[in-house]
């Protein structure tokens, strides 16, 4: 939940580095590419946006006419496509459960026309070097240690696996994502 | 023989084995399109990749099993593919040690004669052979059983035997092609942990193929090949975000 919760600014700021957009096509573009079975409400798209033209991150413009609630249309700061930036390439903390990151990476990535493969590549190396340091405490803890190292290992495992069989279908995927 | 950097033409500073640009293949198949790897003396390094990516066939080249349709493969201050087959299988047999995923040990044979093969094969004298065989049977909980069979062995009694005859004449270079992958978990575990044990203990260099990422994490470094190259990304210094 914390996971969905930092993504959804970091996201919108994507879609908006792609073009700038109104709440409305952001909430359909996030519906379609990342809601799965869970729409993002339009009072969290709105108020997002608010806090991200609070912090400088995106204006807003002025509101234009027409029907909805909000009509403005939002475009990225270099300030939020620095932040969008560094999110992007940085690879993630390792531990379990960051498919819910690592897919809206990878999805924004291709959308953006960026080298998701060597994000992928770095996220792995960033795993394997989580890896590494549980193995090294197997071997020098007591048995308590070793059950807890191997218990975020298999998860661990089970991430680059999903990074491994990602990596094998992204032709797949940046096809599916020009053509959305 | 001296070891000049890759500037000029030899092996890259500290490395012990390197592949330059090698191509390789296999009738219309490119195993290897441009690999380029060193590996650091005393390093134990995980190849990594998925299936048919060219990681069994680098180190097939890197061993000399394989010489290279094109590129070079350079071993401690010697061009290792322009050597004679006679030479190569001299150096194979004296320099570098082998663990494959299954033992591949001589089933008629005992477990002391498997492992002081090596040495017998050096025209090390038979009664020193098999003393040096013994001394490793306590190191990898092998004892009691220098007399049995090979053929009558459980799965990771057969690895331990596998790397005891790969290490001892004293390798500088040990290779593993999926050492524990006909293995469960936990024996895999303890044959890694023999294997990374005997090398840091030994000095020797290894260089370790394995589409396991718990394999790969008993490594000091790993990278991985993809359609026949190495991929110098995952050499990259890694920031974690918080």
């Amino acid at each position: 939940m914390l996971a969905l919760m930092t993504v959804v600014p970091l996201t919108l700021l994507g879609l908006l580095e792609r073009q700038p957009s109104h709440g409305y096509d952001l909430k359909r573009d996030y519906d379609a590419f990342f809601g799965r079975g869970k729409p993002l409400p339009f009072g969290q798209v709105y108020s997002t946006l608010g806090r991200l033209a609070r912090d400088g991150k995106v204006t807003g413009g002025d509101a234009e006419p027409g029907a909805g609630p909000d009509r403005k249309r939002y475009a990225i700061t270099e300030a939020g496509a620095r932040e969008f930036d560094a999110w992007l390439t940085e690879p993630i903390e390792p531990e379990p459960h960051l498919q819910t990151v690592l897919f809206s990476k990878v999805v924004l990535a291709l959308m953006l026309g960026r080298p998701a493969e060597a994000y992928l590549d770095t996220q792995r190396t960033a795993h394997i070097q989580r890896m590494r340091e549980l193995t090294e405490i197997k071997r020098s803890g007591s048995l308590m240690d070793t059950l807890l190292a191997d218990h975020g290992l298999f998860h661990l495992e089970a991430d680059l696996r999903w990074i491994d069989v990602t990596s094998a279908r992204l032709d797949a995927l940046a096809e599916m994502v020009r053509n959305s | 023989m001296t070891t000049l950097d890759v500037q000029g033409g030899r092996l890259s500073p500290g490395a012990i084995i390197e592949a330059r640009d090698v191509y390789r293949s296999f009738g219309q198949t490119q195993a290897l399109a441009g690999a380029s790897l060193a590996v650091q003396r005393g390093e134990i390094l995980a190849v990594m990749g998925p299936s048919g990516s060219g990681k069994s066939t680098l180190l097939h080249c890197l061993a000399g099993i394989f010489p290279p349709d094109k590129g070079e493969i350079w071993f401690d201050g010697q061009r290792l593919d322009k050597l004679s087959d006679t030479r190569r299988t001299e150096l194979r047999r004296t320099a570098f040690g082998f663990v494959f995923q299954f033992g591949q040990l001589v089933p008629e044979l005992t477990v002391a004669d498997n492992i002081a093969l090596p040495l017998l094969l050096n025209r090390v004298h038979r009664k020193a052979a098999y003393a040096k065989a013994d001394a490793w049977l306590p190191r990898l909980g092998l004892d009691g059983l220098g007399g049995r069979r090979t053929g009558e062995l459980s799965g990771g009694q057969a690895q331990r035997v596998a790397l005891a005859r790969a290490v001892v004449a004293q390798p500088k270079l040990l290779f593993a092609d999926e050492p524990t992958g006909s293995l469960d978990t936990l024996t895999g575990e303890m044959v890694m942990e023999l294997l990374v044990g005997v090398a840091r203990e030994e000095g020797t260099t290894v260089v370790l193929v394995t589409h396991d990422a718990r394999v790969a994490a008993y490594a000091d470094r790993e990278v991985q090949v993809r359609d026949g190259k190495v991929i110098n990304r995952a050499d990259a210094e890694v920031e974690v975000s918080r």
